[in-house]
């Protein structure tokens, strides 16, 4: 994980990526980037790149997240899940779960938005999945512990 | 602890490496102890004195002679008596005692504590707790330096007040605090009120005399005044009425059961006694330092704030500094495989994902708590390890900054 700290793969902005995504917040102090340049005959993913304003941790997955990614069609990819990141990192502590889920979650929205103009393949779930869901979830935690310090994200208190 | 956790730590250690040169200066988190301090600790324990105080052997004796002797010590570079000292395991336990320990004294009708919004959290917590036994508590604002705004803090001082609590300095961001007017302020509107201070940070840092400050409770702890950890140390004045908190075999002490750390005690004891010889010098070299550490990063590394004030109003080895459009976590990642040391106010580092509340309080935006970075010198500290520091930030914040996908597009 310290590796991937120190030299992350597949760092920064990908200027031909036809699916892009962010998943959580600069409030939340963990927010990912995922860009990814798919192929559109055969839907594999050719490229991924990530930028990460987070921990350690959330830098780590993002980068081997990417890197897993490259090479797999979209539905292969899609079944990725946190526990695959957590365990790939050789296990996330408890309070760095999170960190993976996050990753998952701007994968999988990327991957919603690159067939937000295109025909839905049948294996791509109409409702978010957990993954998805946590990535709102905790966007939504942060506004509300925001209205708690009454402070407004963005904007100086 | 699993054992696959001590695996990955192992892993971890050894990924990391060892660094050319380590600057440790984490001194919030647990503090370095000097050399002296240490070395009278150990010779307590080689010499008995680390037998039971109160037991009757000649071992005993000397224990007892040696535990009194480092009260006098500690309770007169305060200005208190040795009998007003009660002696915890540490400040957080000492803060538990001065709080929950007067409620449960508390024979009065009066359910109010009034504590300034950015105590520490074992002032916080056991102030909340006492909510489920009918308590009210009111936290007051401060300014954007972290000074507590006295028209509210006035305002809050009513006839129900029973307990005041303000830090003399602030922990994370080193606010020395008016705690002479704060103190003035509260017994003009209320005179039977009990005000504690926490002084875990003033001491070494600031002039802080219980007597002069007209204070009723102060919390002490050794760690964070460069002695073993281990001991904490509560004053309560003469006639302030506290009951236990926790109950047990007694040993010296009325109010802490359990044995007596002596030895860490003893270290507590030469610490002070080296900062009361030193008082000048170290806060002069502190000062110089933090002010170097200050300067060397806000002109080195764009888009910096400080946290909390200048000057001598901040405390003279507090450093606190946002970098913005950086996790703060990240940062102490960063800095470590160069070998220094450092904590964060970011959501990450607290490990209930949520940012600094000090941070907050001063109207902080969610993202500058995040990207906050603690540091503390000490009189330990010389100028290479803060050039040292100085050569790496910039490099360390600059790789951070190209992983964000955010680059200067708020602020």
């Amino acid at each position: 994980m310290l590796e991937l700290f120190r030299n992350p793969k597949n760092l920064g902005r990908m200027d031909d990526a036809n699916a892009t995504a962010t998943a959580g917040s600069l409030a939340c102090g963990d927010m990912i980037a995922i860009y990814l340049k798919i192929d559109e005959k055969t839907q594999v993913i050719e490229k991924a790149q990530f930028e990460s304003y987070g921990c350690a941790a959330n830098i780590a997955a993002a980068s081997l997240l990417t890197e897993m990614v490259k090479g797999k069609p979209l539905e292969e990819a899609w079944k990725i899940s946190w526990v695959d990141i957590s365990e790939e990192l050789g296990g996330l502590p408890p309070i760095k779960y999170h960190c993976g889920v996050l990753a998952v979650g701007a994968l999988r929205r990327a991957i919603r938005a690159y067939f937000k103009n295109r025909e839905k393949p049948d294996w791509l779930p109409e409702g978010p999945t957990p993954e998805e869901k946590h990535a709102l979830e905790e966007e939504k935690l942060m506004e509300m512990l925001a209205r708690r310090y009454k402070i407004q994200v963005g904007k100086r208190g | 602890m699993p054992s696959d956790m001590l695996r990955d730590v192992k892993e971890l250690i050894k990924a990391h490496g060892t660094p050319e040169r380590e600057v440790y200066l984490d001194g919030e988190n647990s503090g370095m102890v000097f050399p002296e301090a240490l070395r009278a600790m150990v010779n307590a324990y080689r010499g008995l004195r680390f037998a039971h105080p109160s037991i009757t052997h000649r071992a005993g004796w000397e224990s007892y002679e040696a535990l009194y002797e480092a009260t006098e010590t500690i309770a007169g570079f305060i200005g208190a008596e040795a009998g007003e000292i009660t002696y915890t395991h540490s400040g957080t336990e000492a803060n538990n005692l001065a709080i929950i320990g007067a409620a449960l004294a508390n024979k009065s009708g009066r359910r109010k504590i009034v504590v300034s919004s950015i105590e520490h959290l074992s002032v916080i917590f056991p102030a909340e707790s006492l909510r489920k036994v009918g308590y009210k508590l009111v936290e007051v604002p401060v300014d954007r330096e972290g000074f507590v705004e006295e028209e509210a803090f006035s305002n809050a001082i009513d006839r129900d007040v029973f307990l005041v609590s303000v830090a003399a300095v602030n922990h994370e961001i080193g606010t020395v605090q008016d705690l002479k007017g704060l103190v003035e302020i509260a017994r003009d509107k209320n005179p039977d009120i009990i005000f504690h201070t926490d002084a875990v940070d003033a001491l070494g840092r600031v002039k802080f005399d219980v007597r002069d400050l007209d204070v009723d409770m102060a919390t002490l702890s050794s760690h964070k005044c460069y002695g073993p950890k281990g001991a904490g140390a509560l004053y309560i004045r003469d006639g302030v009425k506290v009951e236990p908190i926790l109950h047990g075999q007694l040993s010296t002490q009325r109010l802490w059961p359990g044995v007596e750390n002596v030895p860490a005690i003893i270290g507590f004891a030469k610490a002070v006694e080296l900062l009361d010889r030193n008082f000048d010098a170290y806060v002069a070299r502190m000062r110089r330092l933090r002010d170097m550490l200050i300067e060397g990063i806000m002109s080195s590394v764009e888009h910096v704030i400080l946290n909390g004030p200048r000057g001598a109003r901040r405390a003279p080895d507090n450093v606190n500094v946002s970098f913005l459009f950086c996790e703060g976590e990240a940062i102490t990642v960063e800095l470590s495989l160069k070998g220094i040391y450092v904590s964060s106010g970011s959501a990450c580092t607290s490990r209930v994902l949520e940012p600094s509340h000090v941070l907050l309080a001063l109207g902080r935006l969610y993202e500058e708590a995040h990207g906050s970075i603690l540091m503390k010198v000490s009189p330990m500290h010389s100028e290479d390890d803060i050039r040292y520091v100085l050569r790496h930030v910039p490099e360390a914040i600059s790789r951070i900054r190209s992983i964000s996908p955010i680059k200067g597009e708020v602020g």
